[in-house]
């Protein structure tokens, strides 16, 4: 079965197919960006995009990505190694402690940013709603999309 | 990597965005093995037998581990050492690890660990404190001889005399709950014996030191037989120290006897069953004031479940006591404060280590004073509180930095608009749905260690050739962003640019023991070494630089990345002196050691100066509570804290933001509910820490007055800022219902 995986098409053995994504990608693919922290969808630290909306992989299988377009954060960047806009108002803003929920808080971001480019501060809360922090409290990271937004309009 | 915003510069923001920061878990070595750990259904019981040999033949198994298999001693602790690294002749609470199986696939680990047996004699559990303590009572640890771990007592002034000069009394009870980390990352370890002999450890853990203590004693191995590598975390909150090393131990012990890497990564059920909480506390509290609200006496007895081991429950609840009357002045105290060995879960060191329940105790207490005494509940802290050169209920003069109790006060009352926010609170009483309420809560806390332990730390600035710069010290990062700080500070003293500088990736076998990362001491402690370590750097440049502009030494400045005589603003680069220095062999590499200052303690009468040094913060919060569902949202938020000097100040913020939350979390909504001795809330679901939508808009207001007794100024921040939100909140869902909650997590109940 086929995959684009970082706008990279990937042939994955069809044997294959039952076998669970968030393995596969971190432990065949050496994206390790998705974390598995509770393995039930409770905290979003496995969140990844699927045709630009998130999705929980802590139990999908590799299956549930056929022939779709997935964003892993390892994706994000320039492909000359530079942030993204909204990679770099996490930093900018000190949305970054210990950084084990940021992939899938970026990504969930990144999702809603493409769908509503100027969202108030309470609609960044709800769609951030799956993703957990025990680190920040929130309030950075939604100072950092709040920040991004104003650049997402221009998409 | 400079940031486009320098205030926010952080070592290792790049890579943790990017997803190319390596976790523990995203560790792999060829041929590795897993290991997942075997529990039993058993809370408190006598092991006649464990079964491993159907799980020893299963698919994929290896080897199965039990304490039969211990080269070294099985029970290890900070304290008193009876933790179990392995379930040997008793289970001592439901977290007990009897086997750790090690196969080919952490799948075939996991499902062989439902065929080992456990064959036990069940015991009664005794499960709480109180019935513990009691006389006859049955001994949890026979060889310890009795279930009360430890006490703490104040004796001061009077009590008697005070109460009897007090015009009002108030006697109440309060109880607080279990609380988990809930670190995003569960425990992780990750141990590879190199071809030398040494078994490198990769892990999730907070005290890389007490981690190679913990391993050497298991396997029976020298210190130098065993490196600890720094690794990033996944947050910690004082949550990764034993456990997290005893995770480690048990894997670097699977390593070690099957000669390839294993790797274990705990799933979240594992992490929050077995490892160490928050000491619940039971606290009876009598306070006597007089009329005008002026404190007369306190008389309090503490009692804290100290679960299944000792952990570190004697510094904790040593804390609790030093702090027992909070922020104000109280010239007659009785305090007694025991910490008691229970089968409930294990509890050991969170964020704030026995501050989090005292302050919810006292700042309660302190409004229901006020209602009392018909003060203000701002106007009868004014009375009592701490200011210069007063004396602490452990006659401890604050005289060695500046009292900041008051400053800190009067930001949030400005900021938050207090005073009006009070007279809208609505007391029970409403024309809509909603009840409106205020609450503010206000603690000091003393810096570091304090007279618990051992208070030093090290740093080495080790300059290359080129001028650029490795900094190590034996501060870890548990994702904080301490590393970043070490660096801000060593740029800061060297006056060298940010980019030329990196923070070691650090190892046990580098740096002596810099002691652990508790206590919001890693600032303070690894910073003072940093500040330290440079001096020394600076003092062997000056000569050079001296001879080249051909002035004294003591013109000498270092800014812009250079050497500059300050008189005639001549100046060199600091490469060019480096350069020098190493034609001239005399090596710009220095190691710092920051000793913290002295502090005394009376065990007799719990008199003393208990901490070098002191922080100050006040927290208000605003909410309403819904009058038929009593769901309570959260408006806004307001914190002032005196950081000393702030190093980086998005980081300190992030430090405010972060600890309000927990504290959020620990007044409103998180609890383990144990039943019978086992954990029913296992995973988020049902433990539930704050969400985005469960949290309000926070401001947070840095305060600075640099410490003069911290080489870097700086004072501690980590924890001040989780040890206040529950009392506001308890405060203001008093001001909003007209209802006190004793007990947390408070939880609403209609009339």
């Amino acid at each position: 079965m086929k995959a684009i995986i970082n706008k990279k098409e990937i042939t994955i053995p069809d044997e294959l197919r039952d076998n669970r994504l968030v393995e596969y990608l971190r432990d065949v693919l050496d994206l390790t960006g998705a974390k598995n922290a509770c393995d039930m969808g409770a905290c979003g630290a496995c969140a990844i995009l699927i045709n630009d909306k998130p999705a929980k992989i802590c139990h999908s299988l590799i299956r549930d990505v056929e022939n779709a377009e997935v964003l892993t954060i390892e994706g994000m960047a320039n492909p000359d190694g530079t942030l993204h806009l909204l990679q770099q108002a996490f930093v900018d803003y000190g949305a970054i402690q210990c950084g084990f929920c940021t992939p899938g808080m970026v990504l969930t971001a990144h999702a809603l940013l493409l769908e509503n480019p100027k969202p108030t501060r309470n609609q960044i809360r709800k769609a951030l709603q799956g993703n957990l922090c025990r680190c920040t409290g929130y309030q950075q990271i939604i100072d950092a999309i709040e920040a991004a937004s104003v650049n997402y309009s221009q998409y | 990597m400079s940031a486009k915003n320098p205030e926010a510069w952080r070592n290792d923001a790049y890579a943790k965005v990017t997803g190319k920061a390596k976790y523990t878990d995203d560790i792999k070595f060829p041929y590795m093995l897993h290991a997942t750990p075997v529990y039993s259904d058993y809370i408190h019981a006598k092991i006649i037998n464990i079964d491993i040999s159907t799980a020893s033949k299963a698919e994929g198994v290896v080897r199965v581990l039990t304490a039969k298999d211990v080269p070294g001693t099985n029970k290890f602790g900070q304290i008193i050492k009876d933790f179990q690294i392995f379930a040997e002749d008793k289970i001592f609470y439901n977290g007990d690890v009897v086997a750790l199986i090690v196969a080919e696939t952490r799948k075939n680990a996991i499902d062989a660990a439902g065929l080992v047996k456990v064959d036990a004699e069940e015991m009664p559990a005794i499960l709480d404190p109180e019935d513990a303590m009691k006389e006859g009572e049955k001994i949890i640890h026979e060889d310890y001889g009795t279930n009360i771990i430890n006490e703490h007592k104040i004796r001061r002034g009077d009590t008697e005399k005070g109460f009897s000069e007090s015009d009002i009394i108030i006697e109440k009870d309060f109880s607080t709950q279990f609380v988990e980390h809930a670190y995003m990352e569960p425990e992780a370890a990750v141990c590879n014996p190199r071809h030398d002999g040494v078994i490198e450890v990769y892990g999730s853990m907070q005290h890389p030191f007490s981690t190679r203590r913990f391993v050497c004693a298991l396997l029976g191995a020298k210190l130098s037989d065993v490196e600890i590598i720094g690794t990033p975390m996944g947050g910690g909150f004082g949550g990764k120290d034993d456990t997290a090393a005893i995770v480690c131990a048990r894997t670097a012990l699977a390593a070690k006897l099957t000669g390839k890497p294993v790797k274990t990564m705990y799933k979240r059920e594992w992490s929050i069953r077995e490892s160490y909480k928050r000491h619940p506390y039971k606290v009876h509290y009598k306070m006597g004031l007089t009329k005008d609200g002026y404190i007369k006496a306190v008389k309090c007895k503490i009692i804290a479940d100290g679960g299944a081991y000792c952990s570190v429950t004697p510094w904790v609840t040593w804390r609790s006591t030093v702090q027992c009357c909070g922020p104000y002045v109280v010239e007659n105290v009785h305090c007694d404060t025991y910490g008691v060995y229970t089968n409930n879960v294990v509890t050991g060191a969170m964020r704030g280590f026995g501050s989090p329940q005292m302050n919810f105790v006292i700042e309660s207490m302190m409004d229901i004073a006020a209602g009392k005494t018909g003060l203000h509940p701002v106007e009868i802290r004014r009375r009592n509180m701490v200011r210069q050169n007063s004396i602490t209920i452990t006659g401890q003069r604050l005289d060695n930095h500046k009292v900041a109790m008051e400053e800190v006060l009067e930001a949030v009352l400005k900021e938050f608009r207090y005073e009006d926010k009070l007279l809208k609170s609505s007391r029970g009483v409403s024309d809509s749905d909603e009840l409106y309420g205020v609450g503010l809560a206000m603690s000091y806390r003393g810096m570091s260690l304090g007279a618990e332990g051992v208070d030093f730390c090290s740093a080495v600035i080790n300059v290359q050739a080129d001028g650029s710069i490795l900094v190590e010290t034996g501060i870890h990062d548990n994702g904080q962003g301490s590393e970043s700080a070490m660096c801000l500070l060593a740029s800061e003293q060297l006056g060298i640019s940010i980019d030329k500088i990196r923070y070691r990736r650090p190892s046990t076998s580098v740096i002596p023991d810099g002691g652990t990362t508790v206590a919001s001491r890693g600032t303070v402690m690894g910073g003072g070494a940093v500040v330290l370590a440079s001096e020394k750097i600076r003092k062997k440049m000056k000569p050079f630089a001296a001879k080249k502009l051909g002035c004294g030494e003591d013109t000498i400045i270092f800014r812009n990345d250079m050497l500059t005589d300050a008189t005639t603003n001549k100046s060199v680069k600091f490469d060019e002196i480096i350069e020098e220095m190493y034609s001239s062999q005399m090596y710009p590499h220095a190691m710092g050691i920051f000793k913290a200052p002295k502090v005394t303690w009376n065990e007799e009468n719990g008199q003393g100066n208990a901490y070098f040094s002191w922080t100050y913060g006040c927290q208000a919060i605003e909410l309403t509570v819904n009058k038929t569902t009593g769901k309570v949202k959260l408006l806004n938020a307001v914190a002032a804290h005196d950081t000393g000097k702030s190093v980086n100040r998005v980081m300190t913020e992030g430090q405010f933001y972060g600890g309000m939350a927990m504290g959020i979390g620990y007044g409103l909504l998180e609890s383990l509910n144990q039943k019978d001795g086992k954990i029913k809330s296992l995973n988020f679901n049902t433990y539930r820490i704050p969400r985005s939508t469960d949290m309000p808009e926070m401001k947070a207001i840095i305060v600075e007055n640099a410490d003069p007794n911290s080489p870097s100024g700086a004072k501690g921040i980590g924890e001040p800022t989780n040890e206040l939100m529950a009392p506001a909140i308890a405060n203001a869902i008093f001001n909003a219902t007209g209802k006190r909650y004793f007990k947390l997590p408070v939880k609403i109940t209609n009339k």
